[in-house]
């Protein structure tokens, strides 16, 4: 267990350096940075002393070794626009997108395990059938399309969610459901696959054969088999979902990472941009982890991957 | 490292151990569905040019935001009415469908060169290069690939080209997952074992026995995969960062009809459904294609 635990570790420390170098590269990809920061009316003088004032003149080397020891003191650096720490302006905005994101999560699993367990013990039926075009419907919504659709019917026509914002709770109802949506086919497709192996397993003849309850079967026995793949998948698609929070977040503006990363895009803000993605990456990267380690935890045999 | 459960949220890395029955009547009528949308969505994209009503880029401010053919005081001429700078609305759809199936065919061909290239090699010699690639597709899968597209056409400005080649170096982690994973099944079979005893090289193991017997399973990610890009350049063209404007883009077309929405919701109804059509079209062929090739292929 404990070279499992060791050796997951280091993988997770790599992927973090990778990221960190792409990031890097990534925003040092538009050529002179300090021109795009000075604007467009800027004189020669300026741009010096632009490059000059955010330490650009240096060897990218340099720059990048005071990135990457900065980042590992929690040190984001300073934004262009907003004037004020990376840091902090994540620390300000991640509220919101956590938010979303759990509120995504939640909706997605209360609507995909029952799906899922349904589709299984009824397999092969209409209602299995109706469960699965559901899902390649989820599959095919574009998300953005949804948000807009959703904020016709609800918001203006209806009249019962607010359109845009995060004055209240509600208003992460309907970007809510709209981030549920992207997940919800992989966990319920997941769902049922896993309680279709389960119910078909020895354990589960035994148990019936013991003439246990149905409902005793199906969720003491079967569920908590299945529910090993389901966990996996959830804490990945809850970092795939706080990553592509962006486009909701837009849709509805909701001022979280997202949103902030998008603002600073349009606005050359470099450190920012190359920070939300090393922020968001490191919670995929732990949320992958915390996944494998629930993982060997609930399943012996896996510990020796 | 739990990469079936990792794997972008298909079930096409375990196609090969869920139930597989004979296939039946709906779902062989959803496959038929499928491949007429794509056929059809394919012809537009070819005759695109011929098949325009009008000119897809042409602005007429007299006529701006005509209604479509089912609502009242419709115009013939614009069958599905014209946006807000005139401009015909069923040309732009009919050149959209052009741009979502150009992007979606040649990102899946880069994505599809990298990530079949790094599985097969992952899969085909173990070992060291096993887990370089096994990383690689860890690494990948832990960057955001929405934001990390808007962040490179952001930076470097919008075009067609750069747009493919950020998505095509972004999405080839499923293609290089399920080409590792089948190439590690075929590499164990006897026919490969019968070849290397005749002497075959390396790369003609590779090239002749192992990825004509993976191919079928490529076809199916390939199907999804165009998909999926074809989704992702309509959000990013939303937020302004993908195809450039005046191209019409469906998801471009949605974000500039944005502002029109609740007087007419018509405007981001009808790029909106294409897309959603097109994109269900598309995996219901894939999965028709995976029951197709499964029940042949299954090792």
């Amino acid at each position: 267990m404990l070279r499992f635990l060791v050796r997951r570790l280091i993988v997770a420390l790599l992927v973090v350096a990778t990221v960190m170098t792409l990031a890097f590269i990534l925003t040092r990809l538009s050529g002179d940075l300090a021109v795009s920061i000075a604007g467009p009316s800027a004189t020669q003088a300026d741009v010096d002393a632009v490059r000059k004032a955010y330490g650009l003149d240096r060897p990218l080397i340099a720059q990048f070794f005071d990135w990457v020891g900065r980042a590992a003191t929690g040190d984001l650096g300073d934004s262009y626009f907003f004037k004020t720490r990376v840091s902090t302006l994540i620390g300000e905005r991640m509220p919101v997108t956590l938010t979303l994101g759990l509120t995504g999560l939640v909706i997605a699993l209360f609507v995909s395990l029952p799906l899922g367990i349904l589709a299984a013990v009824r397999e092969n039926t209409a209602l299995d059938r109706i469960v699965q075009v559901v899902a390649l419907l989820g599959q095919a919504m574009p998300s953005f399309w949804l948000g807009l659709l959703l904020m016709i019917l609800f918001g203006l026509k209806l009249g019962w969610l607010p359109i845009s914002g995060t004055d209240s709770w509600e208003s992460y109802i309907m970007p809510g459901v709209v981030l549920a949506f992207s997940a919800i086919p992989a966990v319920t497709r997941l769902t049922r696959a896993g309680m279709i192996q389960a119910m078909g397993s020895d354990y589960i003849r035994t148990a019936r054969a013991k003439g246990l309850s149905r409902a005793s079967i199906l969720l003491k026995h079967a569920l908590r088999n299945a529910a090993i793949p389901v966990v996996a998948i959830a804490a990945v698609q809850f970092g795939f979902m706080l990553g592509g929070s962006i486009v909701i977040e837009q849709v509805f503006a909701l001022h979280g990472v997202g949103f902030l990363a998008w603002e600073s895009i349009g606005k050359n803000d470099f450190p920012v941009v190359q920070s939300v993605v090393l922020v968001l990456a490191v919670i995929f990267v732990l949320l992958t982890m915390l996944a494998d380690l629930l993982n060997a935890v609930l399943d012996p045999r896996l510990r020796s991957a | 490292m739990s990469l079936t459960a990792t794997g972008s949220g298909s079930s096409v890395g375990s196609s090969s151990q869920s139930s597989r029955g004979p296939r039946r009547g709906w779902r062989s009528a959803g496959t038929w569905f499928g491949a007429v949308i794509v056929g059809l969505a394919a012809f537009c994209a070819i005759f695109a040019p011929l098949l325009v009503p009008h000119d897809p880029f042409a602005q007429d401010l007299g006529k701006r935001l005509l209604v479509p053919f089912w609502m009242e005081g419709s115009n013939p001429e614009h069958l599905l009415g014209t946006d807000q700078l005139g401009r015909d609305y069923l040309s732009r759809l009919i050149w959209g469908c052009r741009i979502s199936m150009l992007i979606g065919v040649t990102v899946s061909f880069v994505s599809g060169l990298i990530g079949i290239t790094l599985g097969v090699m992952g899969g085909f010699l173990g070992g060291r290069t096993d887990d370089a690639v096994l990383f690689a597709i860890t690494a990948r899968l832990s960057l955001p690939v929405v934001l990390v597209a808007l962040a490179v056409v952001g930076l470097l400005g919008s075009s067609m080209t750069l747009l493919v080649i950020t998505l095509g170096l972004l999405l080839w982690d499923r293609f290089a997952v399920v080409s590792r994973a089948t190439t590690m099944q075929v590499r164990n079979l006897d026919y490969v074992a019968a070849a290397w005893c005749a002497g075959c090289s390396r790369f003609r193991i590779l090239t002749r026995e192992v990825l004509p017997n993976i191919a079928s399973h490529l076809v199916v990610v390939a199907t999804l995969e165009i998909a999926l890009a074809i989704l992702l350049e309509a959000a990013l063209s939303f937020l302004g960062l993908g195809v450039p404007p005046p191209l019409p883009s469906w998801g471009l077309m949605i974000a500039e009809a944005k502002d029109y929405m609740f007087f007419s919701p018509w405007i981001i109804m009808i790029p909106g459904i294409a897309l959603f059509v097109l994109v269900l079209g598309i995996n219901l062929l894939g999965d028709g294609l995976r029951d197709q090739f499964g029940a042949r292929t299954a090792p």
